[in-house]
């Protein structure tokens, strides 16, 4: 059977997060033929409506409202709940984001159905769909199916492919909701991740560890991240020395993180560190020390310096791109 | 101030997973709070020592989690309460834990629960927000500070890395994230007297809950180990020559460039 599937679209920064696409793609899977309808909740986000459905929206429903401009359970709570009771939707698929997280469980206790977090891959389509998550911090995976109702699911980004981006048609409406009573206060917003490319979405990511032996020492793979377009993350241990900041720690506490290319320069590779990015796809280990348990996880390793080898990488990659 | 911290216990992380029979096998392994959840218990004690009332710690599980409730009391939580549901529900999921918890404290009154943001097992973070919705109270999750004066409440909280400052009111759920604070290791004289601290133990049935209410939504089919990656291949020669060899293979073998 075909099901309407209901996605939720996030905006961050002025465009729309790649998590958005991914999880129409998702959507696709599961509504087996079904209609796929995009929502999209702010106090002004219309615009990015006919983007959506160029990444295979059918349709997309804007909630639009003062109170909605910052993020917050009972603002989203009350849009989101709204729409479902428009639509009807038969399942719902959300980015396992800040937002995601936060707002999914909610939306489940309220509809009394269940929630499977976190799903990097869905096998099968409609009501055959089959969700595959990591458990255990990416030691194991399991397989979850619903067993009846409203299918929810969240995405982890970067692991579902989004759609071809095609000139589409679809319609874009939006509906009215009162937002009221709202019991969180938004003060304000320190950003401290860094500028541009967000770890957790970014394809490419240069990790430093205690071997960066500095904050200063951070500066050559930055600029080895911003010739590839990525972001540069960091092991508990450069945190805890107070290389960089923690918005920056991957690993079992902090990030997890599964880009297209990780280079982890002067990471010892303990068990926490790679329950963080063992998933990315391709692993390059730069260690001093041969023996570093990082080389056991990375597709190619490198035996040196990292203060030597990651400028020679940066010029190396100017000449290739 | 009454202060509930829902507690899980939780496989260790520095174990090694073995799959038999479609399970993770637990016999033998280390069991440990989970780590998200000591920076729960230690931000009770803190909220409790600042401003009085009394710290509960809640789990659910069978007669082992006890050791884990133990340890709370002796990092200094007043009291204990382990809802064994060995006997009772066979298959979990987040919509069951949250029901059994949220039925438990729907009369107590609670000003503040607090609760790790995710469990390192099971990784949904799901429960917090669900036993919040329930008993129909607002939750924060993932926070980093915590300041309470009178029934307002102040609080920061990690948003994929940036910092979000929000004011909120009493009664409120928290999950908690690294950084909250450095949870306490139990002292001596703190182990000896959480033997003697109360440590309740409920099941279902007193707290009038019908198995069949509390009938998980999803079902697990199958969990597995990945595949086991091929060894990586470590480059020889001078590190140039590695460096151009590296680039080359990214692009032409990986193509990840």
């Amino acid at each position: 059977m075909s099901k309407k599937v209901l996605v939720l679209g996030e905006t961050r920064e002025g465009s729309l997060r790649n998590v958005s696409f991914e999880a129409i793609a998702a959507a696709k899977k599961i509504s087996g033929g079904g209609e796929v309808v995009s929502v999209l909740i702010g106090d002004s986000v219309g615009e990015f409506g006919a983007e959506l459905v160029n990444y295979g929206a059918d349709r997309v429903i804007t909630v639009e409202h003062p109170h909605l401009k910052s993020y917050t359970s009972d603002g989203y709570g009350q849009a989101m709940m709204a729409v479902i009771d428009q639509e009807q939707p038969e399942a719902l698929v959300f980015g396992h984001t800040a937002v995601g997280k936060d707002l999914s469980p909610k939306i489940a206790s309220k509809l009394q159905t269940g929630l499977i977090s976190d799903v990097t891959d869905i096998e099968g389509e409609g009501d055959d769909a089959v969700y595959i998550r990591p458990i255990y911090s990416g030691k194991a995976f399991e397989k979850v199916k619903n067993k009846g109702g409203i299918d929810f699911i969240t995405i982890r980004p970067n692991n579902i492919a989004p759609l071809e981006r095609e000139e589409r048609s679809g319609d874009v409406s939006s509906l009215s909701v009162d937002i009221t009573n709202l019991r969180t206060i938004i003060q304000n917003v320190v950003r401290k991740s860094a500028e541009g490319v967000d770890l957790s979405e970014a394809k490419v990511i240069i990790a430093g560890g205690r071997g960066v032996k500095s904050a200063d020492g951070f500066a050559p793979l930055q600029e080895l991240a911003d010739l590839l377009g990525g972001a540069v993350g960091a092991s508990r241990g450069a945190c805890d020395a107070d290389y960089v900041d923690y918005s920056l720690q991957i690993g079992q506490t902090g990030k997890v993180v599964t880009p297209d290319l990780y280079i982890a320069a002067g990471i010892s590779g303990a068990i926490q560190h790679l329950a963080g990015m063992s998933n990315s796809k391709v692993i390059v280990a730069i260690n001093k020390d041969p023996e570093a348990n990082i080389f056991k996880v990375a597709d190619y390793g490198i035996v040196g310096d990292l203060f030597e080898v990651i400028p020679m990488l940066t010029e190396e990659f100017k000449k290739v791109m | 101030m009454n202060i509930y911290v829902l507690v899980k216990r939780t496989f260790d992380t520095e174990e090694k997973l073995v799959i038999s029979g479609g399970k993770i096998q637990e016999d033998g392994a280390e069991f440990i709070i989970n780590p998200y959840d000591e920076y729960a218990i230690e931000e009770a004690i803190n909220v409790r020592d600042e401003h009085g009332g009394e710290v509960i710690v809640i789990t659910m599980g069978g007669e082992d989690a006890e050791k884990q409730l133990r340890t709370a009391l002796a990092m200094g939580a007043d009291k204990a309460v382990l809802i064994n549901t060995e006997d009772d529900v066979e298959e979990m999921d987040q919509f069951t834990s949250a029901y059994i918890l949220a039925e438990y404290l729907k009369d107590k009154e609670a000003d503040l629960i607090l609760a790790g943001n995710v469990a390192i097992d099971g990784g949904s973070g799901q429960v917090g927000p669900r036993v919040a919705d329930l008993l129909d109270i607002n939750y924060v999750t993932t926070i980093t500070s915590l300041k309470i004066e009178g029934e307002k409440v102040t609080i920061v909280r990690d948003i994929e890395g940036d910092a979000e400052e929000l004011e909120t009111s009493l009664p409120l759920l928290v999950t908690a994230q690294q950084g909250l604070n450095e949870p306490r290791y139990p002292s001596l004289p703190g182990i000896m007297k959480a033997k003697k601290k109360p440590l309740e133990e409920l099941e279902l049935d007193d707290l009038d809950i019908d198995e069949d209410d509390v009938e998980a939504k999803t079902e697990t089919i199958e969990i597995y180990l990945p595949p086991a990656k091929a060894a990586g291949r470590i480059l020889e020669g001078d590190i140039s020559n590695q460096v151009t060899e590296l680039v080359s293979l990214l692009k032409n073998e990986a193509k990840v460039i």
